[in-house]
């Protein structure tokens, strides 16, 4: 099976051992991973601020990109993911030709864990980890995509490996795009709520599928000194591949 | 609240509630005990199948909201009920005013009303020199507090027990205690007194039956009962959209709003007032005035924003939002807080006035994941934000950045070179930003993906 790979603007800027990963993942179970040369970002941080005219042309380009390969479009991240599924089609609610297209690229979309489990079926595999873990599940992952047991599923088949539920887990960490920088005191509240919570799991990693979320957190955690990792799933995953 | 047009200072008020540490212990232990105990409320109930109604119903009387009001109005005028309309806040101040003035009313008692906070009207009547009392015991904390409500149901969520205590033997006279059950008995003494000597009583409505011109009451101490009840005049003041078509259609919302907003599988008391005291009813008001506020409402109900009217305001919103949960209900300087609250503050109060709103927000969801009339709250503060960018509310630099961003964006040569220069800046920035935080950044990848993938 061929896929294409959309790594985020995010992974491939700041953590392209992430991209790195995921690729390594895909490849292990069989899939010829491509990387469209053009891909940029999104358009998720315009589109959350209400830039509309701004998403879509990040939109456009994206739809441009990706409308020339064929088959699934992987994206490892439930917000960037949820981005092109889920609000593509109505940034061009009025025009129908650039709608459709978004909606024959929306229709492509899955995020890695979704991938994973529903068609790859890795989870039944039993890979194997270690360590302690958690997981947090960031919110347009699981509000908007409705992928929640997935990453759990694959972080529980890890054989050798513990993982801790979170308290209060659905709590969102304080990211949100642009909302962590306009009210940065908020914000930080938010995170230090959530580095409680990891702190009180005991794990040694905290995991997840957006790296908007992990890098927050990751931030709050160097802040105060906390001793935990913060990892992608997708890292997590690949570092079980014997 | 301020009346002015300036923009609601939301980053700075923010800044300061999250630096009051026995206001986030307040908020996060109330906010914390709603959430869970709403969840055990619910739990082996069909509550999908409920907010499916509920929110079927409520589009039902958006669709024809002008023909219900008209329904209600007919109705509650048969059954004895003056029905006044008030189309703006103004209005429904000088109505009230008026019908109290006219009858030289000195005094007034009132159960917890929203609407009366959305109009302001307790300092109107007492600039009139009639006294008004709030009976709900949260309101009358934060009326002797010279505040106004933090949360929609729990007005004084804000405040813990140690600060009621010293209200009361500050404002009250009394021995200082921070026993709660104490300090209830303490109000519950005063208010008898209020309840007793009132001419009249103003209440809000949770609902109004069209079918049969009722309203409907929630409350748990009993107060509302006796402001519509003990004094010979009551006024109820409501807006046009809390009308349901018919009593059949309670039943619904007697089960969601309760234990949407508290938790409770029901409130303490519910009552269901038709009209004016019949010959041989022992109990109710002689004279029932019934004001409807619309203040925007018709014209929301016909716009892309109507399902926000479908709010029965149960506060769960609130409890659930992370921003509310960290700098309470005063932080957003309006008459609803929260994420209902934003998008209310922007439709009522203008965009100029409201758009600091519009940043409380991560969009995260959890306030749709308990509305239990799915109001879809995400997706109406992401279409207002769209909506202060085409009004050009947000800051120039924020504008020219993003323009900036959709050129990267849409342009994989310029979006590499911008990779690099990122990466090649960094260190100097770094330098430049140490200790505002940047330390704790991620550094940009030397080789990043794209590279190492081509």
């Amino acid at each position: 099976m061929q896929v294409q790979l959309f790594s985020t603007c995010l992974i491939d800027t700041f953590f392209p051992e992430t991209g790195e990963a995921t690729v390594k993942l895909l490849s292990r179970f069989g899939v010829n991973v491509v990387y469209p040369r053009g891909q940029t970002c999104c358009g998720k941080p315009a589109d959350s601020g209400g830039y509309t005219r701004e998403s879509r042309k990040a939109a456009e380009h994206f739809i441009s990109v990706f409308e020339a390969t064929d088959g699934p479009i992987i994206i490892p991240s439930g917000s960037c993911a949820s981005m092109v599924k889920n609000h593509y089609p109505g940034l061009f609610r009025d025009d129908d030709r650039m709608r459709l297209k978004a909606e024959a690229i929306a229709g492509r979309v899955y995020e890695l864990t979704q991938f994973l489990v529903h068609v790859l079926r890795v989870h039944e595999v039993g890979l194997k980890g270690k360590g302690r873990l958690t997981y947090h599940p960031s919110c347009q992952l699981t509000r908007e995509l409705g992928v929640r047991e997935e990453p759990l599923q694959l972080l529980h088949s890890l054989k050798g490996a513990e993982v801790i539920p979170l308290p209060n887990a659905d709590r969102c960490c304080g990211f949100g795009g642009i909302f962590s920088a306009k009210l940065p005191e908020v914000a930080a509240c938010m995170a230090d709520e959530k580095v409680d919570n990891i702190l009180q799991t005991g794990a040694d990693t905290v995991t997840g599928c957006d790296h908007g979320c992990l890098m927050n957190i990751a931030a709050a955690a160097k802040r105060r000194g906390s001793p935990f990792q913060v990892k992608h799933i997708a890292s997590v995953l690949a570092e079980a591949i014997p | 609240m301020s009346a002015s047009n300036k923009a609601i200072r939301f980053r700075e008020n923010a800044a300061r509630a999250v630096g009051d540490r026995a206001l986030r212990a307040a908020l996060s232990n109330a906010a914390g005990v709603f959430t869970v105990k709403r969840e055990e409320a619910f739990q082996s109930t069909p509550l999908e199948e409920w907010r499916e109604l509920a929110s079927q119903t409520r589009l039902e009387v958006l669709d024809d909201l002008g023909a219900y009001v008209d329904r209600f109005s007919e109705n509650a005028s048969k059954a004895g009920a003056r029905i006044h309309r008030a189309k703006d806040s103004a209005e429904a101040r000088t109505i009230i005013g008026g019908i109290l003035k006219e009858r030289g009313i000195q005094k007034v008692v009132k159960s917890k009303s929203m609407i009366s906070e959305e109009v302001n009207l307790n300092a109107d009547l007492l600039r009139d020199g009639i006294k008004v009392v709030e009976t709900d015991l949260g309101e009358y904390i934060i009326q002797i507090a010279g505040e106004h409500p933090s949360h929609i149901i729990v007005p004084a969520i804000h405040k813990d027990r140690r600060q009621v205590g010293r209200l009361f033997a500050q404002k009250l006279g009394c021995e200082y205690t921070e026993n709660p059950a104490a300090l209830t008995r303490i109000a519950k003494k005063v208010l008898r007194q209020e309840f007793l000597s009132a001419e009249a009583g103003i209440s809000g409505a949770n609902f109004a039956v069209a079918d049969t011109g009722s309203i409907v009451i929630f409350t748990n101490e009993g107060n509302g009962r006796m402001c519509t009840s003990l004094p010979p005049l009551h006024i109820a003041l409501t807006s046009i959209e809390k009308i349901v078509p018919s009593l059949a259609d309670l039943p619904t919302f007697i089960r969601l709003l309760p234990r949407s907003a508290t938790g409770q599988v029901i409130t303490s008391y519910m009552s269901l007032i038709t009209g004016t005291r019949k010959l041989g009813e022992a109990t109710g008001a002689s004279e029932l005035h019934i004001v409807l506020l619309d203040n925007g409402r018709s014209e929301i109900a016909r716009g892309e924003y109507r399902e926000m009217l479908k709010c029965i305001r149960c506060g769960a919103c609130l409890n659930a939002c992370p921003v509310y949960r960290n700098v309470g209900g005063h932080a957003y300087d309006s008459t609803y807080p929260g994420p209902m609250g934003i998008v209310l503050t922007v439709l009522f109060e203008g965009m100029d006035r409201g758009h600091p709103l519009l940043d409380a927000t991560t969009l995260c969801g959890a306030c749709a994941d308990v509305c239990p009339v799915k109001v879809p709250l995400p997706g109406l503060l992401r279409r207002l934000r769209e909506e202060r960018v085409v009004q050009g509310a947000t800051p120039k630099t924020e504008q020219v950045a993003m323009a900036g961003f959709a050129l990267l964006a849409a342009s994989p040569k310029l979006f590499r070179m911008a990779q690099a220069a990122v990466s090649a800046l960094w260190p100097i920035a770094r330098k430049m930003a140490t200790g505002r935080g940047v330390d704790y950044f991620p550094v940009p990848a030397k080789k990043t993906l794209s590279r190492r993938l081509s």
